[in-house]
């Protein structure tokens, strides 16, 4: 391969790089324009707001299953596996701490974000875009209705408000399986379980910045699925890649935001 | 009502859809404009309903030039326009009832009764008064395209658009809508254009037409003077005809290179 052909073939190497990233900041743009026209046109979603009750049930209600029982079994493998470590160095009774403090802290937010996301991001996502595929959203359009705020909205809305309920409810279970196995099957004293989480379990630093990512992850979540569905190309293939990247890029975002909140919340082994 | 002036429109700048595209469309007729698939028509249709804005040229709708007006505008001037999509585009988790209801809902603050009066009367106009209570895909497809006609008229429009309104529909659902479509403008005092390739049924329901061939009107009449025209494309495209001005074959590669058969 001669100099010339060399220095070709990086160059286009860097076009295609420089491509890419240029089409992904355009992208991040558009869907910021995209989620600051959809809160200011949010009036619809919080004046009816039935419509963002239906959008609760079908984003939070519906995902009750997955997430109460991945909650149990989470909560139920902690136990377990944070006896085994405990009891090595006599702190078994501390496990009604390790447990709470997991779940309030990280895996509550986490997993039931994860789960969030594919069972109610991809149906957001999906629902959105076939609508838009059948011609729904023109139909709407013609009829001088903005479907950025009778469809977008309640459904951004109620996943927004689903998400922190679910997390708690996700930590709850949790600590409930936590119980189950600790206390119940394995003997640890129910007293030091519940005291030494009550002692140790801070409302500000541990519980409301549990919270805060909750409320986070279900905004990133949310507004990754509608933007996803409502760019969505208008066929089968094209609703489908844009399930797929809703799945795919919110549980990115989730991992990623997780990691910036705790270095911001408890930097230094030292809770802010 | 409508008028098109010098229009040209293209997706991208390297493959125009429309040039050049005059029209005007009076008061109280139904137009059809018809073409091949792919002659720019439905384009066009969206040029009239303010969804894609012309290049060049100008559209005025309803007394409205479409490029000079905001959301707030377009808006207004939408609730005095009906549109039927080629498959109806009925929202699939709403009832018929709810379907026909939703305009109204989101544009008036009439009590329950009225709208059920009013939800009752469109529907009875198009004859599934008895379909209330169905889901969309529960319906046939002629029900459907009906169901998605009364929902378009739910606020009496002066203006009512079809696209492809008769694609995929059987001999009697067809007529049915054939019949619709002159009956509801003529009821509502409206106008109506229908974009269409099913040039021998729509020229039994239009006052006029306009063809389209290449992103270009090349001929206009009343339906006897499309079904008497010596235009080569008209003839060929009334007449169902093989060859003719478009030819059978699309512009491809000699088919004696692409077999691999030349020099052998």
């Amino acid at each position: 391969m001669s100099l010339a052909q060399i220095r070709e073939h990086a160059r286009g190497r860097l076009e295609r790089l420089g491509n890419a990233v240029t089409s992904h900041v355009w992208r991040l743009g558009f869907a910021s324009r995209f989620l600051f026209y959809l809160v200011a046109h949010s009036g619809t979603a919080l004046r009816r707001f039935r419509l963002t009750v239906a959008e609760i049930y079908f984003a939070g209600v519906l995902s009750l299953i997955i997430i109460l029982v991945s909650g149990l079994f989470v909560g139920m493998v902690l136990a377990l596996q944070g006896y085994d470590t405990l009891q090595r160095f006599g702190a078994s009774e501390s496990l009604g701490v390790l447990v709470a403090l997991s779940l309030v802290r990280e895996l509550g937010p986490v997993v039931a974000g994860l789960l969030f996301a594919s069972r109610a991001g991809s149906a957001i996502t999906a629902e959105i875009g076939l609508m838009k595929a059948t011609e729904q959203i023109s139909a709407m359009e013609m009829m001088a209705v903005d479907p950025i705020a009778r469809v977008v909205a309640p459904r951004f809305w109620g996943g927004v408000l689903s998400m922190p309920m679910l997390a708690a409810l996700f930590s709850a279970l949790g600590i409930f399986g936590g119980y189950l196995v600790g206390v119940q099957l394995i003997g640890v004293d129910a007293g030091a379980f519940w005291s030494q989480m009550q002692a140790a379990v801070d409302v500000r630093n541990d519980i409301l910045n549990g919270v805060i990512k909750s409320v986070v992850f279900g905004i990133a979540v949310t507004w990754i699925a509608v933007f996803e569905g409502y760019d969505a190309v208008p066929t089968a293939e094209g609703v489908s890649r844009a399930t797929t990247r809703t799945v795919v890029t919110s549980s990115l975002a989730i991992l990623a935001l997780d990691f910036v909140l705790t270095a911001l919340m408890f930097t230094g082994g030292k809770s802010t | 009502m409508v008028q098109i002036q010098n229009v040209a429109f293209g997706y991208d700048a390297a493959r125009p859809v429309l040039r050049d595209v005059s029209l005007s469309i009076a008061r109280g007729s139904v137009v059809g404009i018809m073409g091949q698939s792919g002659c720019g028509k439905t384009t066009l249709l969206r040029i009239i309903a303010a969804q894609y804005l012309p290049s060049s040229g100008t559209a005025r709708v309803l007394g409205e030039l479409t490029a000079e007006l905001d959301r707030d505008a377009l808006y207004q001037m939408r609730r005095r326009m009906g549109m039927l999509f080629q498959f109806g585009a009925l929202f699939t988790d709403m009832s018929v009832y709810e379907n026909v209801a939703f305009p109204l809902r989101e544009h008036t603050a009439l009590p329950e009764d009225l709208i059920h009066d009013l939800v009752m009367l469109k529907l009875e106009a198009v004859g599934l008064r008895g379909a209330a209570q169905l889901m969309p895909p529960e319906l046939s497809g002629g029900m459907a395209r009906r169901v998605a006609l009364a929902r378009s008229i739910a606020l009496d429009p002066q203006l009512i658009l079809y696209d492809e309104p008769f694609t995929g529909l059987d001999p009697i659902s067809f007529g049915v809508i054939v019949r619709l479509i002159r009956e509801l403008n003529d009821s509502l005092g409206a106008t109506s254009i229908i974009v269409t390739h099913d040039v021998q049924e729509a020229l039994g329901v239009v006052d006029y037409v306009y063809f389209m061939a290449d992103g270009r009107v090349i001929a206009e009449g009343k339906p006897d003077e499309i079904r008497a025209s010596r235009e080569p494309f008209v003839r060929q495209f009334v007449n169902g005809e093989l060859d003719g001005p478009v030819p059978f074959h699309n512009p491809a590669p000699d088919y004696a290179a692409e077999l691999e058969l030349t020099g052998a």
